[in-house]
C-alpha cells in the first residue's frame, strides 16, 4: 500500500491543491479531460424539501455531485460530497442521489458493463434537520455499497478539511480501498460529541494534537484503517485512485476480517486510555496477523 | 457520564421471551446475546445487544454499541451464513434496544467505525445470501447504534409504545449540535416528520413493515409474546418471498419520501443519456 513521500519545495509549489477545490471541481479534476458529465445537476433543482420548513436555505444539488466520465480511460462515476453545504451531511435527497447511483452502477456491473465508483467523502454524517431520513439514507447507502462491492471495487477518498464522521464513517469503512490525506480526519464520533457525552477527561475537544493523533489521516493509515496516504495534490490523488482500481477486488474486504480484528481487540489492555504512538506499534497495518 | 441514562432491560426481556426456554444459547460476549431456536418450522437466530456493567470498554457499559458489540455481531451473523451455506437459510432476528454507539476515545482509536461497518456488512451479506433479516425495535434505536444493529433488515417491526424511539441522535446531543433547546426540537418535530422522536411519526415515513399495537413492552404477557412471534413469522415469510435489498422500505415512500422516488426516477433517466 502506498504512502506519500513529503514533497520537496519545487514539487510543493507545482502541485495543485485538491482540498481547495469544491466538490464539483474535485470531480471535474479527477475525470479525464473532456469526459465530465454531471447528472442531476443544479438545473434539475432537486433540493431538500425539509430545510425550507426550518428556515434553512436549500441548495439545488443538495450537496452531492453525481458525475460520470472516465478515469484513466475507464468508465467511472464519482459521488462528490460538498463539505461546505450543511457540513456535507446526508439528507433525503443527497442520500438518495448516492444510493441510486450505487444501484445503477450495480445493475451495470451485473450486465457486464463495470463502472468504476469513487466516493469523495467530506461529511459530518446524518443531517440532523432531516434526522430519520438521513439515518435511513445512510443505511440504504451502506446496503447498496456492500451489494455493489461484490462485483466491482469501490474507492473512498477523504481529502479534508471536513473529514468523514458519523454514519458516513461506516460507509468509508465499507469501501474496498480508502485513500486519505494528512489533512483528513476519520471517526464515528467527533471530538466535541465525545466530550459532551462522556466528559472532558475522555476527550478534550480543544486538544488538537489529540484529535489528529486519533482521527488524522496519518494515524489512520499507520494503523491500517486507510489503505493509502496521499499528498494534497490533484495528480497524486488521481494516480492513487487509478492504482487502487488496478488492484481489483481485495481477496477480503477490511470489514469482512472479523476473526483478525476480534483477536487484535482481545490482545489489547484497555483498562487505561491508549496512546496513538503505541497503537502504531501493534502492527495493525499488516495485511494478516 | 454527563448525561444520565436509565439502563433499559427491554432488549434482554424480549430476547428471553421470544427465544423461549428451549432455545440454544450460543457462546458470546455478555453484551451480545445470541440464541438459536425454531418458531414453528422456521429456524431463527436471535441477536440482542444488552447492557453489561462489567464491559471492559467503560463507554459501552449501558447497552451502547461499541467495538466488541460490532465485531461480535459480525461474527455471529457470519457464522450463521457459513453454517447455512448449502442448506436452508435461517432467519436472523435483531432485537433492538440500543441507546447509541459508544462515545469514547478508545473506541475511536481502535476503529469503532470499522466495527460498525463489519456488523453492517454481515447483516447485508446475510440478506443478499437469502437469509430473512428482521428487526424488532423494542426500545431505543439511535444513531450509530441502530446503523450497526437493526438498520440493515429487510423487514422492520416496531412496538407502538412511547419507549420506542428511532433517531439520528439522542435528543440532548441533537439540541447541542443544532444549537437549539430540547423544547425547540420538540416543537420543530411536530411539523418536520423525520425529526420527530415519536414512533407513530416514524411509521409515517413508510419504512416499517409493521407497527405492533397492544403489547406491554416492559413486562409482556404470554399472549403478547405469542402475538409478536406470529408477527415475526409473517415478516420472515414475507421477506423470503421478496427482494433481498431494502426496496421494500420504499413501498410506503410515496407520501413523505416523494423526493427519494423522484431522485431515483430522474437519475435512471440520465444515467445513460450522455
Amino acid at each position: 500500500m502506498s504512502q506519500a513521500t513529503r514533497l520537496d519545495p519545487r514539487q510543493f509549489l507545482a502541485r495543485k491543491s485538491f482540498i481547495e477545490l469544491n466538490a464539483r471541481e474535485r470531480a471535474q479534476a479527477l475525470m479525464d479531460q473532456g469526459t465530465f458529465r454531471e447528472l442531476l445537476g443544479p438545473f434539475d433543482r432537486l433540493e431538500s424539501p425539509w430545510l425550507p420548513m426550518q428556515g434553512v436555505v436549500p441548495q439545488a444539488d443538495d450537496g452531492v455531485i453525481v458525475a460520470r466520465g472516465r478515469i484513466g480511460g475507464k468508465d467511472s462515476v464519482i459521488l462528490a460530497i460538498e463539505g461546505k453545504f450543511q457540513g456535507g451531511s446526508a439528507g433525503e435527497v443527497s442520500g438518495a442521489k448516492m444510493t441510486a447511483t450505487l444501484d445503477l452502477a450495480h445493475e451495470d456491473a451485473t450486465r457486464g458493463r463495470p463502472v468504476q465508483v469513487v466516493l469523495l467523502l467530506e461529511t459530518g454524517g446524518v443531517r440532523l434537520q432531516e434526522a430519520n431520513l438521513g439515518l435511513e439514507a445512510i443505511a440504504e447507502i451502506n446496503s447498496s455499497l456492500v451489494a455493489l462491492r461484490q462485483h466491482v471495487p469501490v474507492i473512498g477518498v477523504i481529502a479534508g478539511m471536513v473529514g468523514c464522521f458519523g454514519g458516513m464513517s461506516i460507509t468509508a469503512s465499507l469501501c474496498s480501498y480508502l485513500i486519505m490525506t494528512r489533512e483528513a480526519r476519520l471517526g464515528l464520533n467527533g471530538p466535541e460529541v465525545i466530550e459532551e457525552m462522556s466528559g472532558i477527561e475522555e476527550f478534550d475537544a480543544r486538544d488538537r494534537q489529540l484529535i489528529w493523533g486519533v482521527n488524522g489521516g496519518e494515524q489512520r493509515h499507520a494503523t491500517g484503517f486507510a489503505d493509502d496516504l496521499v499528498e494534497d495534490d490533484v495528480e497524486a490523488i488521481k494516480k492513487c485512485i487509478i492504482e487502487a482500481f488496478g488492484r481489483g477486488l481485495p481477496s477480503k474486504h477490511r470489514s469482512e476480517r472479523v476473526d483478525d480484528y476480534l483477536k487484535r481487540l482481545a490482545a489489547i489492555d484497555v483498562s487505561h486510555q491508549l496512546e496513538s504512538g503505541a497503537l502504531r506499534k501493534l502492527g495493525w497495518k499488516e495485511e494478516s496477523l | 457520564m454527563s448525561f444520565e441514562q436509565t439502563i433499559s432491560t427491554r432488549g434482554r426481556t424480549w430476547f428471553e421471551a421470544l427465544a423461549g426456554k428451549h432455545a440454544k444459547l450460543v457462546p458470546s460476549v455478555p453484551s451480545v446475546l445470541v440464541a438459536d431456536t425454531t418458531l414453528q418450522k422456521d429456524r431463527v437466530r436471535f441477536l440482542a445487544v444488552v447492557p453489561d456493567s462489567g464491559n471492559r470498554f467503560p463507554c459501552a457499559r449501558q447497552g451502547q454499541v461499541g467495538l466488541q458489540e460490532g465485531w461480535n455481531l459480525a461474527k455471529q451473523v457470519r457464522d450463521a451464513i457459513q453454517a447455512d451455506e448449502k442448506g436452508e437459510k435461517r432467519a436472523i432476528v435483531a432485537i433492538v434496544d440500543v441507546p447509541s454507539q459508544a462515545y469514547g476515545r478508545r473506541e475511536e482509536l481502535l476503529g469503532i467505525f470499522l466495527a460498525a461497518a463489519a456488523a453492517t456488512d454481515a447483516y447485508v451479506s446475510a440478506r443478499l445470501a437469502g437469509h430473512p433479516v428482521i428487526s424488532l425495535l423494542a426500545g431505543h434505536a439511535i444513531s450509530g447504534g441502530y446503523l450497526t444493529h437493526g438498520a440493515q433488515s429487510n423487514r422492520l417491526l416496531a412496538f407502538n409504545d412511547p419507549g420506542v424511539m428511532i433517531h439520528a441522535m439522542a435528543k440532548k446531543a441533537a439540541a447541542l449540535v443544532t444549537r437549539r433547546s430540547v423544547e425547540e426540537l420538540d416543537k420543530l418535530a411536530e411539523k418536520v416528520i423525520p425529526m420527530s422522536y415519536k414512533v407513530e411519526d416514524y411509521a409515517k415515513l413508510g419504512t416499517l413493515y409493521k407497527l405492533i399495537d397492544g403489547v406491554n413492552v416492559d413486562s409482556p404477557e404470554a399472549k403478547h409474546v405469542e402475538q409478536v412471534r406470529a408477527d415475526l413469522l409473517a415478516a420472515i415469510a414475507d421477506a423470503r418471498s421478496g427482494q433481498r435489498d431494502l426496496s421494500s422500505r420504499l413501498h410506503g415512500a410515496r407520501k413523505h419520501r416523494s423526493a427519494t422516488l423522484e431522485v431515483r426516477r430522474r437519475l435512471a433517466e440520465q444515467w445513460n443519456a450522455g
